[in-house]
C-alpha cells in the first residue's frame, strides 16, 4: 500500500484494521467501541467487518474492561482495550499497575500480558477536570508499562502496530486535540523504530524535546524563534517508555541548552524526569538551565479562556526560548 | 377538605425543567456553552418527583445528567446556565461547567462527570448526619449506565450494613450514550439487585411525577429512619447522549414512540383534568418559565468571563500558597540567572 493522506484517527482506526486482519487473536473491548464506532469514532465500522466477539461493547465497567483485557492477554488473545479518557484511568489502575504490568515480574517471568490499553487525553474541548488530563506520569512511574504517545499522523498508525507486537502492556495515549488532524500515512515506513525519537526540526541553538500535541506548539515556537535568528531543534519523543535518552543527550550536547514542553501539570510530570536525567547527564555541556515549561498546577477549568491559558502556548516557548539564547527579554520577564 | 395544589407546583418546576434544557441547547448553538459536553434531561423531568419528596437540608449528587435535579431543588437558572458557559457568576465561578454543577447552600455535593463518581459520597453524607444525628437524607442520582459500575455496590452494601439515611435513585432513561441497556446488562431487574442487599426498593414510572413522588416520599420517609432505599425510574432520553450526538443507533421509530412518554405534557393534562389549572392557567406556567428561562440564556451571555488569574485559586484553600504560575517560575529562573 503506498502512502495516503489521512486524518490521525483514521490511522489508528487503520492500524487496528490491519492488526485484526492479520492476526485473529487481537481483540477490541471497551466503551462504545462498537456499534457506536467509539466516542471519538476511532472504531467506526470495524464491527461490521468483524464479529462482536472480537469488537466488544462493553457495559460501562472501567475495572472490569482492563481486568478482562489482563486475563485474556494471559491466556493467548491481543486484547486492545479502551479507556475513553485517560482521566478515568484511576477506576482501572489496580488492574493496570498492580495486575497488567507486574504479572511478568512476580511470577518469575511465567504471565505476560501483552495487551494494549488505548485511550486519549489533553484539553481542547472545554471538556473540564475529569476529561481533559494529561496524565501519562501515572503510568512513567509505574514500572512494567510501556507507552507512547503519538503526534502524527504517520505515528498513530506506526506506533499502534508496534505496540501490538510488544510482549508486555503498552499503554498508547492518543490526543483528543489531534483527531481531525490531516497528515501523511505511508504504511510501509515508519519514521522510526518503536522507541526511538524523531528529530522533527533540525537546529543547533536549543533543543526542545516534546511529544503528542504539544510537537505542534514547539514546531510554531520554533518558527517564531527562526524570525529572530534561533535555530531550535524539535525532538518529538514517541515513545515515553522505553525512553531513547541517548537521542535527547546527543541533541544537548550539540546545543547546549534543553527545554521540555508538555501540556501535563508541571509538578511530578514527565517533564520534571526527563529534565532531571539532562541535568545528570549533560550537566558539562549545559549553557544554561535545563527549562520545564508544562501544564499549570491545577486541576482543567472548564472556562476556554481559562482552559487555553492553563496549558503552554506557542508563544510562551517562544519567549522563553529567546530568554535561553539572551537574545531579549520577554514580556512576562 | 383543601386541594392538594403541589402537582400545580410539580408541573411548573418540570415546565421550567423543560425551558432550561431547551435553552441550553440553544446556548451550544450560539457558541455561548463551554464546550459540547451538556446531556439534556429532557424526557427525564418525572425526576421532580423525587426532589419534591426531599426536604429542605438534604443533600444530594448527580451524574452528568443532572440539570433538572438541581433545578427540582431550588437552583437558581441564571447562575446555572452562567456556569454551563463557564462564566465567573456561574455556581463554579466558571471552573467546573455543566458537568460539575454544585451548591453547598443548596444541598447540591457536585455533579460529575466519572460514572458513578458521587454515589459513595451520599454514603459519607449518611454516616455525618447519623453521628450528628441530624434526621437529614443524602440521595445519589444516576443513570443506568451506573449500575454496572462496581461502586455503586459498595455504596450499597455500605448504606445497607450501616443502616444510613440514603437514597439511590437511577434515572434509567435506556440508553448510556449508544448502549441501550439491555446491551450493557445479563439482567435488568435493578431493583433486585438492590434488594439482594438489604434496601428497600421501588420502581418509579418516569411519565407520572405523581406516582415517582409518592414511591419516593416513602422511601425517603424510610431512608430518614435508616432505611436506605432504592430507587429505579424509567424514561427516555428524548435527545443525542451529549449536543453533538444524532443518536443514529436509534431508529426514528424508536424515537418517535419514546418522545410519546412525555412526562411534562401528562402532566399538564392531569393538572388540567383535575380542575387544579384551566388550559389558559397552564399556557400562563409555560409561558413565565420560557420568558424566565430566556432571561437567564440572555444573562449568561452577556455575563463576564472569569479573570485568568482565578484559575489558580481553589485548588487549595484560601490561606494557602496558590501553585506557582509557568509564567513566573520562569521568570524567577530569569531575574536569578542573570543576577
Ligand atoms: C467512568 C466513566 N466511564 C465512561 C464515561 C463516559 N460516559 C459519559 S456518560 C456515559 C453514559 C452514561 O450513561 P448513563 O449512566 O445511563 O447516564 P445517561 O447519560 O444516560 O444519563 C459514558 C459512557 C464517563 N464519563 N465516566
Ligand atoms: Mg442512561
Amino acid at each position: 500500500m503506498s502512502a495516503i493522506e489521512t486524518t490521525y484517527r483514521d490511522a489508528i482506526r487503520q492500524a487496528l484494521l490491519d492488526a485484526m486482519e492479520e492476526d485473529e487473536n487481537v481483540i477490541l473491548i471497551g466503551e462504545e467501541v462498537g456499534l457506536y464506532g467509539g466516542a471519538y469514532g476511532v472504531t467506526k465500522g470495524l464491527i461490521d467487518l468483524y464479529s462482536a466477539n472480537r469488537v466488544i461493547d462493553a457495559p460501562i465497567s472501567e475495572a472490569g474492561i482492563v481486568g478482562t483485557a489482563v486475563g485474556a492477554a494471559m491466556t493467548g488473545l491481543r486484547p486492545v482495550a479502551e479507556l475513553m479518557y485517560v482521566d478515568f484511568i484511576g477506576l482501572v489502575m489496580d488492574q493496570l499497575a498492580n495486575q497488567a504490568a507486574k504479572s511478568r515480574y512476580m511470577f518469575g517471568g511465567q504471565i505476560a500480558v501483552p495487551m494494549v490499553l488505548r485511550t486519549q487525553g489533553g484539553t481542547g474541548r472545554s471538556a473540564a477536570a475529569q476529561h481533559s488530563q494529561s496524565l501519562e506520569a501515572w503510568m512513567l512511574h509505574t514500572p512494567g508499562l510501556r507507552l507512547a504517545m503519538p503526534a502524527t499522523v504517520n505515528d498513530a498508525y506506526h506506533l499502534l502496530r508496534d505496540a501490538l507486537r510488544q510482549p508486555d502492556p503498552v499503554v498508547f495515549i492518543e490526543h483528543k486535540g489531534l483527531y481531525t488532524m490531516k497528515g501523511t500515512l505511508d504504511p510501509e515506513t515508519p519514521d522510526a523504530g518503536w522507541g526511538t525519537p524523531v528529530i522533527r526540526r533540525d537546529g543547533k541553538d536549543l533543543t526542545i524535546v516534546t511529544y503528542s500535541r504539544m510537537l505542534h506548539e514547539a514546531m510554531r515556537a520554533a518558527d517564531t524563534m527562526a524570525e529572530a535568528g534561533i535555530d531550535a531543534e524539535v525532538i518529538d519523543l514517541r515513545c515515553l517508555n522505553p525512553l531513547d535518552e541517548a537521542a535527547i543527550f546527543a541533541s544537548v550536547q550539540r546545543t547546549g541548552r534543553a527545554m521540555i514542553v508538555t501540556e501535563a501539570a508541571t509538578a511530578g510530570s514527565a517533564a520534571s524526569e526527563i529534565a532531571a536525567r539532562i541535568g545528570e547527564s549533560c550537566f558539562d555541556w549545559l549553557e544554561e538551565p535545563v527549562v520545564r515549561i508544562g501544564g499549570e498546577d491545577i486541576p482543567i477549568p472548564v472556562s476556554p479562556s481559562l482552559e487555553k491559558g492553563s496549558i503552554p502556548s506557542a508563544q510562551l516557548i517562544a519567549e522563553a526560548g529567546l530568554w535561553l539564547m539572551r537574545k531579549e527579554t520577554p514580556a512576562w520577564a | 377538605m383543601t386541594t392538594n395544589t403541589a402537582p400545580l407546583s410539580r408541573y411548573r418546576t418540570m415546565r421550567r425543567i423543560r425551558s432550561f434544557e431547551e435553552r441550553v441547547g440553544e446556548l451550544f448553538l450560539r457558541g455561548e456553552s463551554a464546550g459540547s459536553m451538556l446531556h439534556l434531561s429532557i424526557g427525564e423531568e418525572a425526576v421532580v418527583g423525587v426532589t419534591d419528596a426531599m426536604q429542605k437540608g438534604d443533600t444530594f449528587t448527580t451524574h452528568h445528567r443532572g440539570h433538572g435535579v438541581f433545578l427540582g431543588r431550588g437552583a437558581d437558572p441564571a447562575r446555572m446556565m452562567a456556569e454551563i458557559g463557564g462564566k465567573a457568576s456561574g455556581y463554579c465561578r466558571g471552573k467546573g461547567g455543566s458537568m460539575h454543577i454544585a451548591s453547598h447552600a443548596l444541598g447540591h455535593l457536585g455533579a460529575n462527570a466519572i460514572v458513578g463518581g458521587g454515589i459513595p459520597h451520599v454514603v459519607g453524607a449518611g454516616l455525618t448526619y447519623r453521628n450528628r444525628g441530624t434526621r437529614q437524607v443524602s440521595v445519589a442520582f444516576f443513570g443506568d449506565g451506573a449500575m454496572q459500575q462496581g461502586i455503586l455496590y459498595e455504596a450499597m452494601n455500605m448504606a445497607a450494613l450501616w443502616k444510613l439515611p440514603v437514597l439511590f435513585v437511577c434515572l434509567n432513561n435506556q440508553y448510556g450514550m449508544g448502549t441501550r441497556v439491555d446491551r450493557s446488562a445479563g439482567r435488568l431487574a435493578f431493583g433486585e439487585r438492590a434488594e439482594s442487599f438489604g434496601l428497600a426498593a421501588a420502581h418509579g414510572d418516569g411519565t407520572d411525577v405523581e406516582q415517582v413522588h409518592d414511591v419516593a416520599s416513602q422511601l425517603v420517609v424510610g431512608a430518614r429512619d435508616g432505611r436506605p432505599g432504592f430507587l429505579e425510574i424509567d424514561s427516555f432520553r428524548f435527545y443525542g447522549h451529549a449536543r453533538m450526538d444524532k443518536s443514529p443507533y436509534r431508529t426514528p421509530e424508536e424515537e418517535e414512540e419514546g418522545r410519546k412518554r412525555d412526562p411534562v405534557l401528562k402532566a399538564r393534562e392531569r393538572i388540567i383534568a383535575e380542575g387544579l389549572a384551566t388550559e389558559d392557567e397552564a399556557t400562563e406556567i409555560d409561558t413565565d418559565a420560557a420568558e424566565e428561562m430566556d432571561a437567564a440564556l440572555e444573562s449568561a451571555v452577556t455575563a463576564a468571563p472569569p479573570a485568568l488569574d482565578t484559575m489558580f485559586e481553589d485548588v487549595f484553600a484560601p490561606g494557602t500558597p496558590a501553585p506557582r504560575p509557568q509564567r513566573d517560575r520562569l521568570r524567577a529562573i530569569l531575574s536569578e540567572d542573570a543576577a
